[in-house]
Parts: C-alpha cells; structure tokens; sequence
C-alpha cells in the first residue's frame, strides 16, 4: 500500500485538521466528537442541512459544507456510518432556530445512526425532518436487501436543498423538494480497479488487468456482474442504459415528523425517464480516474441523451463522489424542473463547489 | 430488589464475556458480514464499563443513557447503533430509579427489545439479534408470570436466548449487510444474535451471584 498518510488512525482527524487550516474563511472543525460546520453557524432564522457518512468519499461531505450547501458535515471512519453523537453535536451547533433537514444516503449504518440523531435532536427541542438518497440501479430489490444504496445522487440533493433553505423555505418545503430531488436521481457506477482502505492495506477485490466491474457502489463493495473491459463508448452506453432503461422503483421510506416526533413510513415511486424530460447529468470520477476520460464519457453520453430526448439543461464533471483512489466513474441522471434549476444555478461556495458568488 | 450495583455488575460481566468471545464473535462476523463484530462490541462494552466508574452513584435510567450513548459511539456500524437504542429505551422506562423490581426489569427489557426492533426493523426470522432477543424476553415474562424466583427466570432467559441464537443457522439474512448474500447466508450463526446470548447470560449470572451474596 502505498498512500499519503501518516499513520491509518489519523488518516481522517488530519485530514480535518488540513481543512480547517485550509478553508477558515468557509468553515471551522470539531474534532471531538469530529464534524465540520459553515463559518458562520448557526444561520439565525435559516433552515440548516446536515450530512455525513463515512469518509473516504471526498470532496463528500465535508468540501460541500459553505454557503449554498450544507451547515454541517458528519464524518465517520473510512467507509463507515458516523456515530449518532456526531449528528446530534453538530445539529444543535448548525441550528439557527429554523430546525435541521438530514440528509441520508441509504446504507443500514447511516439511516440507523441518523434516525437515532434525529430522534436526540427532537428531545432537545429541535424541529428535525430526514431525507433518504437511494439512487443507485444496481440494486434491482428493495424487498429481501435494504434496498438501493446512496450515491451520485447525494451531491445533487444536497446542493438543491442547500440553496433552498438559503432562499428562505421552511424545514417542512425543503424536506418535500428534497425527497422529490433525490426521487428524481438515477446512478450507475463501474471500476476500473479496486481501492484500498488504510486500514485493510490491499485491494478491496481483486479485479484482473482486462476486467471491468460494473455497477459497484462507493465502498469498494463488488457490484453487479464482472465483464472483460470494453471502449468508453460502450462503457458510457451500458451505464446510461441502465439509467434510462430502468422502470418504476417503489420503496418504502422512513420520515421523521417533528410535531408528533414519530416516523411516519411513506412509499415513494421513481418514475422511469422518458423523451422530453430536463436532467442535470452528472459524469462523476471515482477518484482515480482524471477529468479527461471523464469528458470522454460525457460526450458519448450527451449524444444518447440527444438521441432519446432526454434534454440536458445542466451538467457537473468532475470528482465528487469518489472511493478513495479508485479508478472508474459514475452517471447520475437527474429529472429536474424549472425551480430545481433555478436552486441548482443559485451561488455557492464551499470548497469543492463554488459558483455565481 | 435489583439495585444499581446488581445493573453495573451486570455490564461488567457482559464486558468481560464480550472481551473473552470477541475472536469467536468476529468468525462469525467473518461469514456473513465484515469480520468486525467481535471486536467492535468488546471495544463498546468496555468503554461502558470505563464511563460508569468515572461516574458513580447515577440513578438507573442516566447509568442506561450512558451505556446508550457509549455504545453508540464507540462501536461504530448498525449493532452499536441497536444495542446503544437498547439502553437508551431501557433509560426512559427506569427514570430516576436507584432499584427495580423484577416487573420492573422485565419492563425495562421489553422496551430496550422494543426499541430495537423499532430501530433496525426487523423481525423474527430475519437472522438478526431480535431472534435471541425476542424469545428471551416472552421467557422472562413467562416465568415470573409462573411465580419463579427471579435467578430461575434469568436462566430460563438466557437459555431462551441460546435457542434464539442457534435457530439463526438455517435462517436466511433478511436484514443488514447479511441480506446481500442471499442464500448464501443459510447455515452460519447469526453474530449479533450470539453476542445478545452473551449478554443475557452474563445478566443471569450477575444476579445470581448478588443473590448468593446477599444470601
């Protein structure tokens, strides 16, 4: 293994430490217990939007904490759910009495940990609501797995929300245009190599010189099938496909209600896509794969989103979402309407995404 | 009576058989999931143990909230986040209480087993520890319902937990990390399942050795 890192337990405190140093201007650190919030936390009277998962994933969540995007960042253990001790300290230092939208990618470690959070957060009096990211095709069943896993989708959600409550919506306005965000998301995602986590010290698989992995997620976890590696034409095809192709997804999602303080569990359906709809297409790296393929991937994509209608009014390309230094990348599809555009081209400044400000 | 220093020799002893079994609960963990349960647990429990000697002398239900939250935080993944929700339900049921009665810790259980199931969504059958949990819990019921004596009803408990843990072999994982192996999880011991064995085992056998104390 080779890797920058000093010692494996230090690997994500100095990586904060670096932040902080970083970016004063934009954020400030916690290190015990660990998360990240804005400069400026809490905004009095503005709804603030958390986050968190496992590290391993940057610039997620952490470079996305700023103005426009999230108050707060929750970092866990490489690859693993941050603890419920985490989101509650940092959800009583972001809220500005305006209440704390969570937003939760679906892996059973983070929707447990977040729903623990949510309920602590409650008892002290904070109007709390939670947003579920299950974005992933690979997964095709929701009834006999926990269902589809977060991914790409997470960047998307997490910039719309974080410009809306910037706009003035209220916790229960953002919650609903949340979930309809995160609704609206399609991924798929494939490597080119494995990673490697500090703390294992080898591969998480083992992927031969000619083969492929498609539909992987972001914690090197095997995906869906194993093929012999192909051109990035087909390899752009076979992922938007999956996307495109994809039929209605019906699961049943846990929401936090903040006046009963109960969970209410709500079927949510995403409706496949079809000619005419707008999207912002999202070709996301990795981590290892450089931005150049990643415009290779992008081209053959526009042209098959041109081919079946599919209208691209926005897109973002570059690394986002990533595991570690993997090599490979993923496509998220995002159906959008006239007010999720108008959120998504709002000003943003946080470390990894920074635009109109 | 079971008093606060019956509860704390209680998670004693659970951190020492947890500490003892972590190898055997990370093979486990090894088959059907991500070979860390062992370890993890022990870590919990011992820190548990550490924060309630910092602070002694707490009511019942501030000692379970301190379990919850230790749990929870230092664990890490889905089974610190259940067992820590265990004891934070187990905290709202004792309040203030310096002792309970033996109604009274069955209460206390059936809401830490309540809040669980709440929590991970699971039910019996799935594989996971609410198929130790569950049974224990009807058994203690049961069994002061029947007029034992409480030592008897804490055997029967946990021997309902051992049967609870070894019905998980042939079931197939319907929840957690498990569930994505499918068939494939058919004929390996559930390890959280095994660990909630361990740890009404050592509730059993806290309480009796208070009772021969007292005797």
């Amino acid at each position: 293994m080779k890797k920058l890192i000093n010692a494996v337990d230090a690997v994500v405190r100095e990586q904060m430490e670096g932040m902080a140093l970083a970016h004063p201007d934009l954020l400030r650190v916690s290190l015990e217990p660990k998360y990240i919030v804005r400069a400026d936390a809490p905004v009095a009277g503005k709804v603030a939007v958390v986050s968190g998962g496992g590290s391993g994933h940057e610039p997620l969540h952490g470079g996305f904490v700023g103005y426009g995007m999230l108050d707060g960042a929750c970092p866990g253990e490489i690859f693993t759910s941050p603890t419920p001790d985490q989101i509650f300290a940092c959800g009583m230092e972001v809220n500005g009495g305006a209440g704390v939208l969570l937003i939760v990618k679906n892996y059973t470690g983070d929707v447990l940990s977040f729903e623990t959070a949510a309920e602590l957060l409650h008892g002290e009096g904070v109007a709390v609501r939670t947003v579920l990211v299950d974005d992933d095709v690979a997964v095709k069943d929701s009834l006999y797995t926990a269902g589809r896993r977060g991914v790409g989708g997470t960047v998307i959600v997490e910039k719309i929300a974080g410009a809306a409550v910037e706009a003035g919506y209220s916790l229960a306005q953002a919650a609903e245009l949340a979930q309809r965000v995160s609704v609206n998301c399609r991924s798929m995602g494939m490597a080119l190599t494995s990673c490697t986590t500090p703390s294992a010290g080898k591969p998480t698989f083992d992927l031969g010189e000619h083969e492929i992995e498609i539909g992987i997620g972001i914690h090197g976890e095997p995906g869906q099938r194993r093929i012999p590696i192909i051109d990035a034409d087909a390899i752009t095809t076979l992922l938007a496909e999956e996307i495109l192709n994809d039929g209605p997804y019906t699961r049943t999602v846990r929401s936090f209600d903040p006046m009963t303080g109960d969970w209410a569990e709500v079927s949510l359906t995403s409706e496949p896509f079809r000619a005419g709809d707008r999207v912002i297409a999202f070709v996301n790296s990795m981590g290892g794969t450089p931005v150049s393929e990643l415009y290779t991937v992008y081209r053959r994509l526009a042209m098959i989103c041109k081919e079946r209608n599919i209208v691209i009014v926005r897109n973002l390309i570059g690394a986002y979402i990533t595991s570690l230094e993997m090599q490979g990348c993923s496509i998220t599809l995002t159906r959008v309407d006239d007010e999720m555009v108008r959120l998504w081209d709002a000003p943003v400044k946080t470390p990894a995404l920074r635009w109109g400000i | 009576m079971i008093t606060t220093a019956d509860m704390e020799a209680w998670l004693q002893r659970a951190a020492d058989v947890l500490e003892e079994n972590k190898g055997y609960l990370t093979e486990l963990d090894a088959a059907i999931g991500d070979a860390d349960h062992g370890v993890n647990i022990a870590r919990g429990f011992a820190a548990v143990v550490q924060k309630l000697a910092a602070q002694p002398g707490q009511p019942l239900g501030p000692m379970f909230k301190s379990a919850g939250m230790t749990l929870m935080s230092t664990v890490g993944g889905a089974s610190g986040m259940l067992y820590g929700n265990f004891f934070l339900k187990a905290a709202n049921v004792a309040g203030d209480r310096q002792a309970l009665t033996p109604a009274e810790l069955l209460a206390v259980l059936e809401a830490g087993r309540d809040g669980i199931v709440q929590r991970g969504r699971a039910e019996p059958g799935d594989k996971t520890m609410i198929d130790a949990w569950t049974p224990a819990v009807d058994a203690l019921k049961e069994a002061l319902a029947a007029g034992q004596p409480l030592p008897a009803a804490l055997c029967a408990t946990a021997a309902a937990a051992e049967a609870g843990m070894r019905a998980t072999i042939p079931m197939q994982a319907r929840k957690g990390r498990a569930s994505y192996l499918g068939e494939r999880s058919i004929g390996h011991q559930d390890p959280g399942a095994t660990s909630t064995y361990l740890i009404l085992r050592a509730l059993a056998d806290a309480l009796a050795d208070e009772d021969a104390k007292q005797a």
